[in-house]
C-alpha cells in the first residue's frame, strides 16, 4: 500500500513548481497514495528482457535540408506574453532581495 | 428537412449541386446554435455572425468565379479548443490560456482551411484534455444532448455534443486515452482515432506526445472518412508523422458486407465491470457483424488488465514534462505581484491550473523523480511493449477487434468528480489502442433503457483505417442507429 507523506507531497510540488494550499496537500496526498497503490500492480508483471517503448513510431532520425525560412515575427512571438519591453520578454528579478 | 439535420455528405451534395449556398448554411447553423447552445454548452468560443457571414459570402462569390468546389467547402465545423487556430483564441479549457491567441495554425487547420470550410467555433474540453467528462473545463461542463443531467464524455465532449446537437456538421477532437471515442459513444455519434502518426500533431497543444492523435467526430462513418481524407498525411513539422501514402478513405465506405474479414472478440474486454446492458448491445452487434459475412473469432489480449496503470504513469509523466512550459513568461496567464522569478512560476502555475491538471502533474513528476523512475515510468514502458505485442500477435489472426467503448453509458454530472481513480477506470477499453498506436472507431450500437447511447469500438492494425472504416460502415448500414436522434428539451 503506497503512502505519500506530507513531506513527499511538498517535495514533488516543489519539483513541479506548484504551490499547494494545506487542503490541497492533504487531498493530493490521499489521492496520489490511492492511485499509486493501484499502479503498483505493475510490479507483479515479469518484464525481464522486455525493451521499453517510448514511442510506437519506428525510431529513425528525421532530418531536413538546413534552409532558412520565414518564422514568426518578433511582434507575433511576443504577442501573447504577459509583459514585454522593447522587444523582450520581461520577468521579475531572478535573485531575491 | 432542416439543414442542420443533414450529414456532412448530404450537406456537401446540396452545396455542390448549387441547391444551397454557403450563406444559407452559415445562417442555418448560427440559428441552430442560438437555439440550443445555452442548454448544451458545447462551445468555448463561437465565431462572430459578421465574420461567418463574411466567410460564407467569400465562398459564394468565389464559387461563381471559379466553379470549383472542395469536399469541405462551406461545411460548418467545430474545432476542439486545444487545436491552434491563428487569430482565434485557443484556451485548452484552462485559465492558463484563457486569452491565448495563437499566431499560427495547427497543420490540420491549414489543411482544412485550404478547402474553405466554415469554422463555427472552438469546442469545450477537460482542461488540457485531461478528463473523461468535460467537468474539468475551467469554463464549466458541456451537457449530453440526450440528457442534460449526464456528461457528454470527454475530453472532446464539446465536439461530440456539438455534433450530436446539430451545432456543427462535423468536428475535430483529440484522443490520448479515448478522448474522441468515449464522448462519441456517450453522445451517439461516430468518433475516429487514427493511427498514431497518420495525422500531424503540429499545433495540437501537447498533453502526452507519444499518445496524442487528432481525429474526426461525425454523424456517420462516411463523414469520418471525408474528414480523415482532409487532415491525414505527412507533415515535415511533426517528426512523428508518418511519411507514407494516404488512401482515399471514402472508398472504404461502399461495401455493405464483411466477406473475408475476420473479426476478433477479445474476452478481456468483456470481463468484470462491464455493465450488463452495454454487454448485451455489444453482443447483439457481434451477431450483426457475423450476419453480414464477418468471421467471428474469440481471441485473448492477456495484458489488457495492466493498461490503465501503464497509461496513467506514461501519460502523466509526459504531461508533467509538456506542461512545464506554462511558466508565465512567453504566453498565457501570469500571477500578479510576484517579487521574484521562482515565486512567479509557483503562483502562476498554482493559480492557472485546475485540480485535475495539478493532480496529474504531481503524479507524473513523482513517477519521473529520482528513486522512482525505474520502478514506475521504466516499468510502465516495458508493460507498454507487452500490450503492443499482444495486439501484434492477435492481428496475425484477425483483421478487426470488436469491444465496448466504455464500461457503462454516460454517467451523471458530478457522479465521479470526487474520485479520480474511479474516473480513470472508465477508460479501460479505449486506452490500449493509444498505447499501441492503433486506429480505432466508436460507432453507435443502441440505447440503454434510460435512453442513453451506447458505443461499439472497432480497432485495426496500424495504418489500416480503411479496414476499420469498412467494418464500421457495413455495421452502420446494417443497423441504422443513426436515425435515432436526441430531443433537446428546454
Amino acid at each position: 500500500m503506497a503512502h505519500i507523506s506530507q513531506n513527499e507531497v511538498e517535495h514533488v510540488a516543489k519539483l513541479a513548481r506548484l504551490e499547494l494550499t494545506e487542503t490541497e496537500k492533504t487531498l493530493f496526498g490521499e489521492q496520489l497514495s490511492q492511485i499509486l497503490t493501484f499502479v503498483e500492480q505493475l510490479q507483479e508483471v515479469p518484464t525481464e528482457g522486455i525493451p521499453p517503448t517510448a514511442s510506437v513510431v519506428e525510431q529513425e532520425s528525421v532530418l531536413r535540408e538546413d534552409v532558412p525560412r520565414e518564422g514568426l515575427s518578433r511582434e507575433q512571438a511576443l504577442s501573447n506574453a504577459p509583459e514585454t519591453s522593447e522587444g523582450f520578454f520581461v520577468v521579475p528579478k531572478i535573485l531575491g532581495k | 428537412m432542416a439543414l442542420f439535420k443533414l450529414t456532412l455528405k448530404e450537406l456537401q451534395e446540396k452545396f455542390t449541386s448549387g441547391e444551397i449556398s454557403a450563406g444559407e448554411i452559415a445562417r442555418a447553423y448560427l440559428l441552430r446554435i442560438s437555439q440550443v447552445e445555452s442548454k448544451i454548452k458545447a462551445y468555448i468560443s463561437v465565431n462572430s455572425k459578421e465574420s461567418l457571414l463574411e466567410n460564407a459570402q467569400a465562398i459564394d462569390d468565389g464559387l461563381k468565379a471559379w466553379r470549383k468546389t472542395e469536399p469541405l467547402m462551406a461545411m460548418p465545423l467545430g474545432i476542439k479548443d486545444n487545436i491552434c487556430t491563428e487569430g482565434m483564441r485557443t484556451t485548452c479549457g484552462s485559465r492558463m490560456l484563457e486569452h491565448f491567441v495563437p499566431p499560427y495554425n495547427a497543420t490540420v487547420m491549414t489543411r482544412l482551411k485550404a478547402q474553405q470550410p466554415l469554422i463555427l467555433g472552438k469546442t469545450n474540453l477537460d482542461e488540457f484534455a485531461m478528463g473523461s467528462s468535460t467537468e474539468h473545463s475551467a469554463f464549466g461542463p458541456s451537457r449530453n444532448p440526450w440528457s442534460q443531467k449526464h456528461i457528454p464524455g470527454g475530453s472532446s465532449g464539446g465536439s461530440a455534443a456539438a455534433v450530436a446537437a446539430d451545432e456543427c456538421v462535423a468536428a475535430l477532437g483529440s484522443d490520448t486515452g479515448g478522448s474522441i471515442r468515449q464522448p462519441a459513444a456517450c453522445c451517439g455519434v461516430v468518433g475516429l482515432k487514427p493511427t498514431y502518426g497518420r495525422v500531424s500533431r503540429y499545433g495540437l497543444v501537447a498533453f502526452a506526445s507519444s499518445l496524442d492523435q487528432i481525429g474526426p467526430i461525425t454523424k456517420t462513418v462516411t463523414d469520418a472518412a471525408i474528414m480523415l481524407n482532409a487532415i491525414a498525411g505527412h507533415d515535415p513539422l511533426d517528426s512523428t508523422s508518418a511519411n507514407r501514402d494516404v488512401p482515399d478513405f471514402t472508398k472504404s465506405t461502399k461495401k455493405k458486407d464483411l466477406k473475408k474479414l475476420v473479426i476478433g472478440i477479445p474476452h478481456e474486454y468483456f470481463a468484470e465491470g462491464l455493465d450488463t446492458e452495454v454487454a448485451e448491445k455489444i453482443h447483439e452487434a457481434i451477431q450483426v457483424l457475423g450476419g453480414i459475412g464477418g468471421k467471428i473469432q474469440d481471441v485473448t489480449l492477456p495484458s489488457t488488465g495492466r493498461a490503465i496503470a501503464t497509461y496513467y504513469l506514461i501519460a502523466t509523466a509526459e504531461a508533467s514534462s509538456n506542461l512545464a512550459r506554462y511558466d508565465g513568461v512567453k504566453y498565457g496567464f501570469r500571477a500578479k505581484e510576484s517579487q521574484e522569478l521562482a515565486e512567479m512560476y509557483h503562483s502562476t502555475r498554482s493559480q492557472g491550473f485546475g485540480p485535475e491538471v495539478k493532480r496529474r502533474i504531481m503524479l507524473g513528476t513523482y513517477a519521473l523523480s529520482a528513486g522512482y523512475y525505474e520502478a514506475y515510468y521504466g516499468k510502465a514502458q516495458a508493460v507498454r511493449t507487452m500490450i503492443q505485442r499482444d495486439f501484434d500477435a492477435v492481428f496475425q489472426e484477425v483483421d478487426v477487434l470488436v469491444s465496448p467503448v466504455m464500461p457503462t453509458p454516460a454517467f451523471q454530472l458530478g457522479e465521479r468528480l470526487q474520485d479520480p481513480l474511479q474516473m480513470y477506470l472508465s477508460d479501460i477499453y479505449t486506452i490500449p489502442a493509444n498505447l499501441a498506436g492503433l486506429p480505432a472507431i466508436s460507432i453507435p450500437c443502441g440505447l440503454s433503457s434510460k435512453g442513453l447511447p451506447i458505443g461499439l469500438q472497432l480497432m485495426g492494425r496500424r495504418f489500416e483505417e480503411n479496414i476499420v472504416l469498412r467494418a464500421a460502415y457495413a455495421y452502420e448500414q446494417a443497423t441504422n442507429w443513426r436515425s435515432k436522434r436526441p430531443v433537446i428539451r428546454s
